[in-house]
């Protein structure tokens, strides 16, 4: 308002001098009743008092009346354009006639002069993601690829709205320039591995100190990187090396299921084997005092009754043998007589016979008896 | 009466017209000079705001006062040991000195970038030149960026009333044709590691598998050595309970032993004994008293 005031009276100092020299007396008296009904509208004289002001003058009655209803409807349609609203996630910068305010519009209703200021409303609370995904040198010159996303809002709206052409763009050549410059710094196998959370921070705080530079108004609240890893063409290969980690895994886990199984088993068999001797050794000594013991009785008995237990013995011993076995007996005392002994037969009579068969044959062949 | 209002009438618009040529509003987000006559005038501070200005004599020029960015077309340079890279990198600068940018680039900011570009291109291609890939890739880029940032600056400001704030680059990447090898080269390098995994893998089973053969071997073998030792001690017992029963009567154990062994060798019953009647066992067959 003030800037209209101060033009309506440059407008008029030159003017007043034109009127002055040449300028008719009835145009002159016309614009002072023009003025004076102005006061009045505004000191806030009523529609009344305007009438009677003009009544004096009739010849205009009409006229400055018009000039008066047109200014306020176009004055209320620009103020009307004034109004605007603010969500509550922004903030405005206002350009009053070209110069930023240093103060900026809160949220809810607000009206600033149309076409003297402007308005350019800004969001600082929302959160927004840029992504961005690329291939990239590293330091070792292999090529990794690397998807992120940069989380930022608005800090500054004050130097995002006048500090600098495109800031979000510029965001987005800070985050190429920032991750290139980190990962180009890194060794490749460093990045793949454990390099994610560090890679993050790293790149952050440079994009940070980028867009400072620039001005921006950006800041930066975290950078996350989606995925680390190499390029689609060599996946394969990293993938393998994988696979043979895990083979390699695998074969190490075989060769303990192997030894788990063949070490206790050779320890089973080992026992079995002492156990079997040890078996064997109590056995033969069992045997050992069971056979001498018996033999020591009766060798008792025999030194009591030599000739006799001798003799009992041989006699039941040979008894035994000769009742169980086939047996000739020949007299070979004369010497004179030639034998003949079908052995095959009495063999094979033997192999099918019983003890009956056996003393038949006996006296067959010894019926000289 | 009705000319006079025709006239006052004209006299009015021209008024207006004058009026709103005699003063000017810059933007805070622009930069302005004045030229009179075609001819700039000096101007001690920056024209942000409101502003008067002669009519019709002065002509006001704008120009962007932001920061502005040259997004430069990727090119290929090549570093110390001539291996190609292909650069693309990015320029902030904003107008400094307007009259000075007006004068050379005539305000207008596709003339400033291009002029930008050809330095930026000869400034990277004497800075890439001068490093090998290692360094332009790691490292030393901060210092190539500050060092280029720095020389075009001096120059641009001097000749073209830009401030250069920024040179980055954003990417630095190997032709197509030598991403190829370097893939190729990645591939078989992982190939190596694969098989290093792997043969040490075979490595490992076949060690812990003759390991574990060892153990068996020696295990049994600790158990046969042991379990002759235990055998020989039951021997060793046995014999001793045996020659010292024995040794009572070595005699009658002689006797005692051959009678047991011929019922124990006869007692199957398979042999066929042809026996002499002359013998000890018949001398009562024969005759009927022993003779």
């Amino acid at each position: 308002m003030a800037w209209s005031d101060n033009n309506d009276n440059k407008k008029q100092d030159p003017w007043a001098e034109k009127g002055g020299q040449q300028g008719p007396p009835d145009l002159d008296q016309a614009f002072r009743k023009l003025q004076g009904q102005f006061k009045n509208m505004f000191s806030g004289g009523g529609g009344d008092s305007g009438s009677s002001d003009g009544g004096s003058g009739k010849k205009f009655t009409l006229s400055p009346w018009l000039f008066v209803i047109v200014a306020l409807v176009i004055v209320g349609i620009w103020a009307a354009f004034g109004v605007y609203t603010l969500d509550e996630q922004e903030q405005a910068v206002v350009l009053r006639l070209g110069k930023a305010q240093e103060t900026l519009k809160d949220p809810g209703l607000n009206w600033n002069p149309p076409i003297i200021d402007v308005v350019e409303p800004v969001n600082v609370t929302k959160v927004n993601s840029l992504p961005h995904s690329a291939m990239m040198l590293t330091e070792d010159e292999n090529i990794i690829a690397v998807d992120l996303v940069v989380q930022y809002r608005v800090a500054n709206a004050k130097d995002y709205v006048i500090q600098i052409r495109d800031p979000v763009k510029s965001l987005e050549h800070a985050t190429e320039s920032a991750l290139r410059h980190v990962v180009g710094s890194s060794q490749m196998d460093g990045l793949i591995t454990e390099g994610r959370e560090v890679l993050g921070d790293e790149v952050m705080s440079r994009i940070q100190q980028y867009v400072n530079e620039y001005k921006t108004g950006i800041r930066v609240s975290k950078v996350n990187i989606d995925s680390v890893g190499p390029p689609s063409a060599v996946q394969d290969a990293f993938d393998d090396v994988q696979k043979a980690k895990e083979d390699q895994v695998r074969a190490v886990n075989e060769a303990d299921a192997y030894a788990a199984s063949v070490i206790p088993e050779a320890r089973g068999n080992a026992q079995r084997q002492i156990e079997e001797a040890n078996a064997y050794r109590d056995r033969v000594i069992a045997r050992a005092s069971g056979e001498t013991d018996r033999f020591i009785k009766l060798l008792e008995e025999y030194q009591v009754a030599p000739d006799v237990t001798r003799d009992r013995l041989y006699i039941t011993a040979i008894e035994s043998v000769l009742t169980t076995s086939s047996k000739v007996i020949v007299d070979v005392q004369g010497g004179n007589n030639v034998l003949l002994l079908p052995l095959d037969q009495l063999q094979r009579n033997v192999s099918a016979s019983d003890a009956a068969a056996s003393d038949t044959l006996l006296r067959t062949l010894n019926p000289n008896n | 009466m009705k000319v006079r209002t025709i006239v006052i009438g004209v006299i009015l618009v021209l008024a207006v017209a004058l009026a709103l040529n005699s003063f000017f509003i810059v933007d805070e987000r622009q930069r302005a000079i004045i030229l009179r006559f075609g001819e700039a005038v000096p101007t001690t501070q920056e024209l942000v705001g409101f502003h008067l200005k002669v009519p019709i004599a002065d002509e006001i020029k704008y120009f962007d006062g932001r920061i502005l960015t040259l997004d430069t077309v990727p090119e290929r340079f090549y570093t110390s040991e001539k291996k190609p890279l292909i650069v693309d990198s990015f320029v902030k600068w904003r107008i400094h000195d307007t009259t000075k940018y007006y004068k050379n680039t005539s305000g207008i900011e596709a003339n400033a970038n291009q002029i930008l570009e050809e330095r930026v291109n000869e400034g990277l291609r004497n800075q890439i030149g001068r490093r090998d890939m290692h360094e332009v890739v790691s490292g030393e880029r901060d210092q190539l960026m500050l060092e280029l940032t720095t020389n075009l600056n001096e120059v641009m400001r001097e000749e073209t009333g830009i401030t250069v704030i920024d040179v980055r680059v954003k990417r630095i990447d190997l032709p197509t044709e030598v991403s190829e090898s370097v893939f190729e080269r990645m591939v078989s390098e992982r190939k190596i590691e694969a098989n290093q995994y792997r043969a040490s893998g075979t490595e490992q089973q076949l060690a812990i598998k003759a390991d574990a053969d060892r153990q068996k071997v020696v295990i049994e073998a600790d158990a046969f050595r042991d379990a002759e030792k235990i055998r020989g001690d039951g021997d060793a017992e046995s014999a001793r309970i045996y020659a010292e029963a024995y040794g009572r009567d070595p005699d009658f154990y002689e006797f005692y032993r051959s009678i047991n062994a011929y019922v124990s060798v006869f007692k199957d019953g398979n042999s066929l004994l042809i026996l002499d009647p002359s013998s000890e066992f018949f001398k009562y067959l024969n005759s009927g008293s022993g003779d």
